[in-house]
């Protein structure tokens, strides 16, 4: 069938029309490198490229049809319920080559700034507790996910971009190809994407232990089975049933702080008590993350990750107790807080120098920085002047994050593609051998895949 | 080696007004290919999950061989699932990225190559075993996937839509290896899919499942030729069954100005109904001269045939739009032009299937 004179459809909420003159009709493998950036991202089966106009980066995957409008969807419910994903921006269909046939459609996402894949993480070097916090990470967005009724389906560390939190991590699901939303997860849902998770993490643990960035103390098996407790316990915490005697009643506030800790804001909390009071049962219903967050961005329009808030919200109850103002309303503290204490921070890094941390992790690593001069020094270090021994001392020396290229994250090895690491790595293999699978295929006629070759069925059954 | 068992399986969703599954029963034959096919929410992969212990099962039970496992955990029943996704990672050789599972269920080495081995063998990747996975093809991928899963040597392969993701041409080139290693394999394996051409050519057996229930389990070409009831009979086949009501008359079913005949018997089983349907299959019908009428409205010659597309003859405008299209096969020596008017009559009568509209279901023989 020839399709000339047909042009590629954006089905999009929010368009960009930058991205209409870009040269849809060639497949992604072939795009000038103009268009191009190369950036460190997971392995996938599918062809990824980021693209560039003007100053936004684009992530495009060229993908079947019904996969990329429907996760062009998941990824629109994810953020309806403010869920960590990427953004999903478009799908272009109805792509036509130079020679009239099909392209596969592209699904459009937008590049998650300041955000690390893991591979790039790990060919920096890692230490084995930050391992750890990347797990933790990663076991907190399953749970948000699970919370909203999302089956993801092809949990793995590919799947996932992180971003700096604090001294913690923050994760981002990249990929939702084989998600399904439903209304609640049943046990069996979230244990089908448990399953998933160890086998694909055990893998790529042990991929990475095989390129020799794996630390060798840890092991891939521990790994793996440490996400497991570590779910088990956190959705323990934030969906299980607690009974105690009438007498404890406090445990019900003991209960809402421990939740407020893990970064979640109660919503809903059934309360049932036995008929003579002794006994009192409790189980939250409707949990909601990003408890810190929230209340920062109530107080100071700030929109910065959890962790990072919960640093930030201390940094302004000191603020407050050190200027004597407890009397003062809160938000009336939070804009002194905001004009005296971070923003002078914020407009003290050189402009050149913003690529390598977002504003609330320099804040972050302002404070770490200054309580380890202040010990030094024996005395409190003024925060403009820890400012700028930051910016000296720590951050001048950091890499760029904010787009990180391929080139610059330090692996040994030379990647045979650097805008398609999942082709792997330049490497002195010879010639592929005969695959007699594939010679037998090529010989064989291949009928139009939705149509039933009942004659042929009847024949091969007879 | 075993067979697979469902019990009045059943699984209901919490808070859902209906189950997700209702009361199964299905017996897989030890090393059959047993496809579950059906329309989104039709609870197939419901099924293969609770197969593989994921999800509760509320009433009934599942057996493999001898053993209940209905509530067995899903590492304790000795099955292997094969994912739609699957990565392979770049710094393992082919026989790593085959065997991590097992090292990860603490195999020992010897025994993990050995296996390996084998698997490859009769993947046909023995002589990549060696290689880094970089510069295969997506059907040698494929095929390092379906590895993984042979290699842990289970009593029951599940797989839940490997090719959905997988462009056209390697999606039908995938489906006959695969049909081919179970084959040789010997090992009973549920499959499941969305894509009734996919079941049709791969199964043994196909099950058929709609809103949580099994409506046919059969041999591909009798769920073809003899569809249990109109979903099925409007679900397998493409281009599909064209299904046609018609007024009971004396001697068979009218349509328009023509009385399709009809045996006693089938209309003797019509009690209380003025309308019938008929199912005729595209390549059932033959052109004649008395017949069906066909306003014809397009034709598509594909080899030896053509396919001729229109509505039934003698309709109003208004009638005309929400008329079922209808789809014959014919020679392509002589098709009809687009246009004209045609006569389509069963080429043979026990080709053509009769259903209550009623209860939808089959009432020829």
């Amino acid at each position: 069938m020839v399709y000339k004179g047909r042009v590629p459809r954006f089905l999009s909420s929010r368009p960009d029309s930058r991205l209409i003159p870009l040269p849809w009709e060639l497949p992604l493998t072939e795009w000038p490198i103009e268009h191009l950036v190369a950036l460190p991202r997971g392995i996938s089966r599918h062809v990824v490229r980021f693209i560039k106009v003007g100053s936004s980066v684009y992530a495009a995957k060229e993908v079947i049809e019904s996969l990329a409008i429907h996760e062009y969807r998941m990824l629109t419910d994810l953020h309806r319920t403010d869920t960590p994903a990427v953004e999903p921006l478009a799908v272009v269909t109805g792509r036509i080559d130079p020679d009239g046939l099909p392209l596969d459609p592209v699904l459009i996402t937008r590049h998650l700034e300041f955000s690390l894949p893991y591979r790039s993480l790990f060919a920096q070097g890692v230490r084995p507790d930050t391992v750890g916090r990347l797990l933790d990470a990663m076991v907190v967005l399953l749970a948000r996910l699970h919370l909203v009724g999302f089956l993801w389906g092809d949990v793995s560390l590919s799947n996932i971009l992180f971003r700096r939190d604090a001294g913690e991590f923050a994760a981002y699901l990249v990929d939702a190809e084989t998600a399904e939303m439903h209304e609640t997860l049943t046990n069996g849902q979230r244990e089908h994407d448990l399953t998933i998770a160890t086998t694909n993490l055990y893998g790529e643990f042990s991929d990475l232990e095989a390129g020799q960035m794996l630390d060798a103390s840890l092991d891939p098996q521990k790994l793996v089975e440490s996400i497991l407790t570590r779910y088990r316990e956190l959705w323990a915490e934030l969906t299980g049933a607690e009974e105690f005697s009438g007498q404890e009643v406090f445990r019900i506030e003991n209960r809402v702080r421990r939740l407020n800790a893990l970064g979640f804001d109660v919503a809903e909390l059934a309360i049932d008590t036995s008929s003579d009071g002794s006994k009192i049962r409790i189980q939250p219903k409707v949990v909601d993350a990003g408890h810190h967050t929230r209340r920062l961005l109530r107080l100071t329009g700030l929109d910065v990750e959890e962790h990072q808030a919960r640093r930030l919200l201390n940094d302004l109850d000191t603020f407050r107790a050190r200027t004597n103002q407890s009397q003062v309303d809160e938000p009336v503290v939070a804009h002194q807080w905001l004009t005296e204490c971070f923003q002078p921070v914020v407009t003290a890094v050189p402009p050149e120098l913003r690529g390598k941390r977002e504003s609330a992790q320099i804040y972050h690593e302002v404070l770490d920085y200054r309580w380890y001069a202040s010990q030094r020094e024996q005395r409190e270090v003024p925060l403009l002047d820890a400012t700028h021994g930051y910016i000296h001392d720590v951050l001048q020396r950091l890499p760029d994050e904010a787009m990180t290229d391929t080139k610059d994250i330090g692996d040994e090895r030379q990647l045979a593609n650097p805008y398609d690491p999942s082709q792997g790595f330049v490497d002195d293999e010879g010639p592929m051998p005969v695959d007699p699978w594939e010679t037998a295929a090529d010989d064989e006629p291949t009928s139009a895949p939705g149509f039933l070759d009942i004659d042929a069925l009847r024949a091969r059954r007879r | 080696m075993a067979t697979v068992s469902f019990l009045d399986a059943t699984r209901v969703y919490p808070g859902a007004d209906h189950p997700a599954v209702d009361k199964l029963n299905l017996e897989i034959g030890d090393g059959e290919f047993m496809v579950l096919v059906g329309p989104s929410g039709c609870g197939k992969s419901t099924s293969l999950r609770m197969l593989a212990g994921l999800e509760e099962v509320n009433a009934g039970k599942i057996t493999i061989g001898d053993r209940d496992v209905t509530d067995l955990p899903p590492k304790d029943r000795d099955i292997a699932m094969v994912f739609q996704n699957y990565a392979l990672y770049p710094h393992m050789t082919v026989a790593d990225n085959m065997g991590f599972a097992l090292k990860m269920a603490g195999v020992p080495k010897a025994e993990r190559d050995q296996r390996v081995l084998e698997a490859a063998h009769l993947l046909g990747l023995e002589t990549f075993l060696a290689r880094k996975p970089k510069a295969l093809s997506g059907g040698q991928r494929q095929r390092v996937a379906m590895g993984r899963a042979i290699v842990r040597q289970p009593q029951v392969f599940l797989m839940d839509e490997p090719l959905s993701n997988l462009d056209a041409k390697l999606r039908v080139s995938t489906r006959t290896q695969i049909a081919a290693l179970q084959t040789r394999l010997g090992v009973t394996t549920v499959y499941v899919t969305h894509d009734q051409v996919e079941a049709m050519t791969m199964g043994d057996r196909v099950a058929v499942l709609k809103d949580g229930l099994l409506q046919q389990v059969d041999s591909p070409l009798t769920l073809y030729d003899q569809p249990a009831n109109l979903f099925v009979a409007g679900f397998i086949g493409s281009p599909a069954m064209n299904l046609i009501t018609g007024q009971v008359v004396e001697g068979g079913v009218k349509v328009g100005d023509y009385t399709v005949p009809v045996p006693r018997d089938v209309l003797a089983k019509v009690t209380d109904e003025k309308t019938l349907v008929l199912g005729i299959r595209p390549e059932a019908f033959k052109i004649a001269t008395e017949g069906i009428g066909l306003d014809v409205d397009v034709v598509e010659e594909t080899g030896a045939d053509a396919y001729v597309y229109g509505t039934l003859s003698g309709l109003t405008d208004d009638e005309k739009l929400n008329a079922p299209q209808i789809v014959a096969r014919v020679s392509a020596r002589t098709p009809p032009q687009r246009g004209t008017t045609v006569r389509l009559a069963p080429s043979d009568p026990s080709n053509m299937h009769v259903f209550s509209e009623k209860t939808q279901e089959r009432l020829s023989a």
